[in-house]
């Protein structure tokens, strides 16, 4: 054997796949820049904490974390996402906040036979026609919030309702959801500009419709602009607001204040939710970061339990990927949201709580819970999933 | 009834508006100067103000040191770097304020976090004001409009009664004759950069309460800054006030009532999709009209 | 104008890239072929916006959209194959989609141009943004093909039977192929005749009128060709993604373009690579190291425009008038 091929071989042992993992790296693409990167840095620190326990391993693998910003923009995403895949050689990719950015990624992943584990909201195509093995989701379907809300909105015998959610397809598909289930009449559609701030002229139209009530989607600066304004218009006591799980969530209630009070929404989970994983949860997240855990913490905290889980279940021999898949599938594991199960296009089947803002023993603006409007539910889109 | 309250609506946009578009037509008249960061002493203003108002609990405080801070860091701004690309034309303007709105933006959320932080409203204007049976509005809006047209009113004062004010005119009329006639052009350029940069702090300032406070707030505006100068004439106060109501006007209204509009003769789906997409170009469709009959702007400074 | 600078500024350039995938393989580093191919990508998009200003004079906020309207043509073109969407044909191929972009990019130019020639300076830039803009708005709204969630396409274009482009080193090469053969047409341009009279526009545009040309139309053109070029920079970046979405076209990617341009060198032959490969490169490296680097980029930026104020470019070529 001359030296050249004794450097080919060298070559080529060092670029085959060792045969057995001794580490699992995590690709956590978020949106590190821009006014929403607060959000995702929140589920990174949810992430992060659940880590801290278990001394930075999930099962027995030690993790190797790469963080990488996706900049709220498909291309930067999609960028970002080739660094991870072919520069770092991640084994699961999570973190994405945005439907956008995920649909431009998703079907690469699939492609490279990377885990996507959605830890946001699951766009319907995503759940429904173009499901896929090597795609889980740990939140939920975009539209689950929505028809909670109005499932809840309809119990409360409401009958003409103003809508309003900004003009992008996840804002349109929010507001179909509702429609969904909420079985009343609607008074107006309203449609703002996405990244709007200023919405006197909505806050008019909403007015001079005269519904009994009105539902809202929105999200960070958005939902915090349109909470203030429409309290300030002196609207919040007349006509009763009820959003979906962003728009009245810690971020918003941190930006928004006594301006959100009385307003309901529905969520997959609440901090004050009364199970044994969510007490321990919070209390270590009070604990590390001195504030409330938000859903997005709650989210990067429970992908993390999830993945725990199933690499303990496979031993930690995660290089092979059926039988990885079939441990997160199997997903056993004390989630902090109560019941989960993954429905068979892989997005949970989950109970949906209704909350609403209120001040606490110690004054604070938290969200409590009032009642869980509807057990086990599952997506929209699961019978599109040929899966 | 929904007509007026929309009217108001437009007022109070096109009011902030004007004070941000009032500095940046000076700055750019006076100085030649292309100031794409302009939006980052809105920004600023904003966050100071924010800041100043939960550790102090006085909106006055609040306002004074958001004055005083973002003039103060403009005209350092305008002294260190921006003095040394006056001569060198509009490419190395851009590209330098292109980089002062990247370090800008980063060193906000190096310092004030990620998050949007919230600026409440003064307890004393928190309420709604029935102005008409069937319409309230809210107190803090009206404060708004009449903080807007004071502050213009004293704007118009001072460039039309004072000596400062006929040197910013000269300058904007034609500023080698004004250096030729004894003007002292680089204190004046320091000025009215610092006015620039405290007009557009204090609209800031003023919207924080009802807005949110977040990174990249002035990118959002400052587009319709640039597009009310470009209307207005450039150098112009008067322009200034004339583009920034007719865009306010344009932007309110087209969101407003043409949704509505559309429906009557488009199905109703249709309708509620084309809407608000064709709002937003409305504005631009408008400057291009404008530009096409007056390419100098509506009320241009130069003679 | 000395070509012994320039020349082996591209003789050295063209090498090291052609060079780029085996050592990138080599090294394990295959990722670096795909950064290079959106550099040259990027390259051409910015050697456009550079002949329409450093040539043409026009200080153009528009490329963003014609880029983004090229990129959007190929990706439209190739999901009516598979999926009939609407009314418009459908084709894969890589010699159909690609100056079917080019093709949108120089008409949608050629549109802009005719209207906002009228004007001149900022205003031109401003009626500029505002056509942007509305381009934006368009794909923004049209929900048939994805609106603000983007186009996604299966597969690369076809380029010809046995010549992959799923293979990123072989799409390397066309997008190497593709950018020298634009400078070299780029090159030509300047030097011809159609280059001189608009450089004499360039610089005395009423002496070239009282000369009796017909300016507003040579700048029409150029104008078009920048499209052109820009739409073709579209072809390749949807390809390399496999999916557009109309973020591409918001004014601040325009900007960005411009930012690029004039760090390479306005009217500098390479001025489009030095511009698009220091900045994409800063980037890169710079948010591999911290989470700040908007700081370090703000920086190096405005080093460059006080330090190099002919752009990078210009630091191998001596003045010109």
């Amino acid at each position: 054997m001359n030296i050249r091929t004794a450097l080919l071989a060298a070559l080529a042992l060092a670029s085959t796949p060792p045969w057995a993992a001794d580490k699992i790296t995590i690709g956590f693409l978020t949106t590190r820049t821009g006014p929403l990167s607060g959000i995702s840095g929140e589920k990174l620190e949810g992430f992060q904490l659940y880590l801290k326990t278990t001394g930075g391993k999930l099962g027995r693998l030690p993790v190797e974390v790469i963080v990488a910003d996706d900049q709220n923009n498909p291309d930067a995403g999609r960028q970002a996402f080739e660094r991870l895949a072919k520069r770092d050689r991640v084994d699961v990719l999570t973190g994405i906040m945005f439907s956008n950015v995920i649909l431009s990624v998703a079907p690469a992943a699939v492609q490279s036979k990377i885990l996507f584990i959605n830890s946001n909201v699951q766009p319907s195509e995503l759940a429904g026609e173009r499901c896929n093995p090597y795609i889980f989701n740990t939140a939920y379907q975009s539209d689950d919030t929505d028809e909670a809300v109005g499932r809840y909105v309809t119990e409360r015998a409401h009958k003409n309702v103003a809508l309003l959610a900004p003009n992008f397809p996840a804002g349109r598909d929010h507001l179909n959801g509702f429609k969904r289930a909420y079985k009343g009449a609607i008074a107006v559609e309203i449609l703002p500009r996405v990244g709007q701030l200023d919405f006197s002229v909505e806050i008019a139209q909403i007015r001079a419709a005269k519904p009994d009530a009105v539902f809202v989607f929105l999200f960070g600066g958005m939902a915090v602009n349109f909470v203030k304004q429409y309290a300030q218009a002196g609207l919040a006591k007349e006509i009763p607001l009820y959003g979906a799980a962003s728009t009245l969530e810690e971020d918003v209630l941190r930006g928004a204040g006594e301006s959100a009070l009385g307003m309901v929404s529905a969520s997959n989970w609440n901090a004050d939710l009364d199970n044994p994983a969510n007490k321990r949860f919070v209390a270590l997240h009070e604990k590390e970061y001195k504030r409330r855990p938000s859903l997005y913490s709650f989210q990067g905290w429970d992908t993390a339990a999830l993945l725990d889980a199933a690499v303990k279940d496979v031993d930690g021999k995660i290089e092979n990927r059926e039988a990885f898949r079939a441990a997160l599938r199997k997903a056993s594991f004390s989630s902090a949201r109560g019941p989960f199960k993954f429905g068979p296009n892989q997005v949970p089947i989950q109970d949906w709580y209704a909350r609403r803002v209120e001040k606490d023993a110690q004054g604070q603006v938290v969200n409590r819970y009032l009642h869980t409007v509807v057990r086990g539910h599952a997506d929209a889109y699961a019978s599109q999933c040929k899966m | 009834m929904l007509f007026l309250e929309q009217t108001l609506n437009a007022l109070q946009l096109g009011l902030m508006l004007f004070l941000i578009a009032a500095g940046l037509t000076l700055v750019f008249g006076i100085m030649d100067l292309v100031n794409l960061a302009h939006g980052s002493f809105y920004m600023l203003g904003a966050y100071v103000a924010a800041t100043v108002a939960a550790k102090s609990g006085s909106f006055a405080a609040a306002f004074l040191v958001a004055l005083a801070a973002a003039a103060g860091v403009g005209m350092l701004v305008e002294w260190l770097l921006l003095r040394r690309v006056y001569g060198r034309g509009h490419l190395s303007q851009v590209l330098v304020t292109f980089a002062l709105i990247l370090i800008a933006n980063e060193t906000v959320r190096w310092i004030w976090g990620a998050n949007p932080i919230d600026m409440g409203v003064p307890r004393s204007l928190a309420g709604s004001v029935a102005l008409a049976p069937g319409l309230s509005y809210s107190e803090y809006r009206l404060a708004i409009i009449v903080a807007g047209l004071a502050l213009a009113a004293a704007l118009f004062w001072m460039v039309n009664c004072t000596r400062l004010g006929i040197w910013i005119r000269a300058g904007a009329s034609n500023r080698d004759m004004a250096r030729a006639l004894g003007v002292d052009t680089s204190r004046l350029f320091t000025l009215v950069f610092g006015l620039g940069a405290a007009l557009s702090a204090f609209a800031g300032a003023m919207l924080g309460p009802i807005l949110s406070v977040q990174v990249g707030m002035g990118e959002a505006i400052i587009i319709l800054a640039f597009v009310v100068v470009v209307i207005g004439g450039i150098g112009s106060v008067r322009g200034a006030l004339l583009g920034s109501i007719v865009v306010a006007a344009v932007d309110t209204y087209g969101r407003a009532f043409l949704p509505s509009a559309l429906g009557a003769f488009l199905p109703l789906d249709i309708a509620t999709h084309l809407g608000p997409g064709l709002s937003q170009v409305s504005i631009f469709v408008l400057m291009a009209a404008i530009l096409f009959f007056r390419p100098r702007g509506l009320m241009p400074a130069t003679g | 104008m000395k070509l012994g600078a320039t020349w082996w500024f591209g003789i050295v350039a063209v090498v090291l890239l052609v060079l780029l995938p085996p050592i990138a393989s080599f090294t394990q580093q295959e990722f670096y072929i795909g950064v290079a191919t959106r550099v040259l990508a990027y390259a051409i998009a910015v050697s456009s916006l550079n002949l329409v200003l450093g040539h043409g004079g026009m200080l153009s906020l528009a490329q963003g959209s014609l880029l983004g309207a090229g990129a959007y043509t190929t990706a439209i073109l190739t999901v009516e194959a598979t999926k009939d969407v609407t009314f418009l044909p459908g084709a894969t191929s890589a010699w159909i989609t690609w100056p079917a972009a080019m093709l949108v990019g120089a008409l949608l130019g050629l549109a802009i141009a005719s209207i906002s020639l009228r004007t001149r300076a900022i205003f031109f830039l401003m009626i500029t943004l505002a056509f942007n803009q509305m381009l934006y708005y368009l794909f923004f709204s049209m929900k048939v093909y994805g609106g603000d969630d983007g186009l996604g396409m299966a597969a690369r274009s076809d380029l010809l039977p046995g010549l992959a482009l799923e293979n990123d080193t072989v799409f390397f090469y066309v997008a190497l192929a593709l950018f020298a053969i634009f400078t070299f047409v780029q090159h030509r341009l300047v030097h011809s005749r159609f280059g001189r009279v608009l450089e004499g526009i360039r610089i005395n545009e009423p002496r070239m009128q009282a000369l009796g040309f017909d300016t507003y139309r040579y700048k029409l053109v150029c104008f078009a060709i920048g499209g052109a070029g820009s739409g073709l920079a579209g072809a390749l970046l949807v390809n390399k993604n496999l999916f557009v979405s109309p973020g591409l076209l918001d004014w601040l990617q325009s900007g960005t373009l411009l930012v690029m341009t004039i760090l390479g060198g306005v009217g500098q032959l390479w001025g489009g690579l030095l511009g698009a490969a220091a900045y994409l490169v800063i980037e890169e490296l710079l948010s591999a190291y911290t989470q700040r680097w908007q700081i370090g980029l703000g920086v190096a930026l405005i080093a460059v425009t006080l330090y190099a104020p002919r752009g990078l470019g210009a630091l191998f070529v001596p003045r010109r008038p």
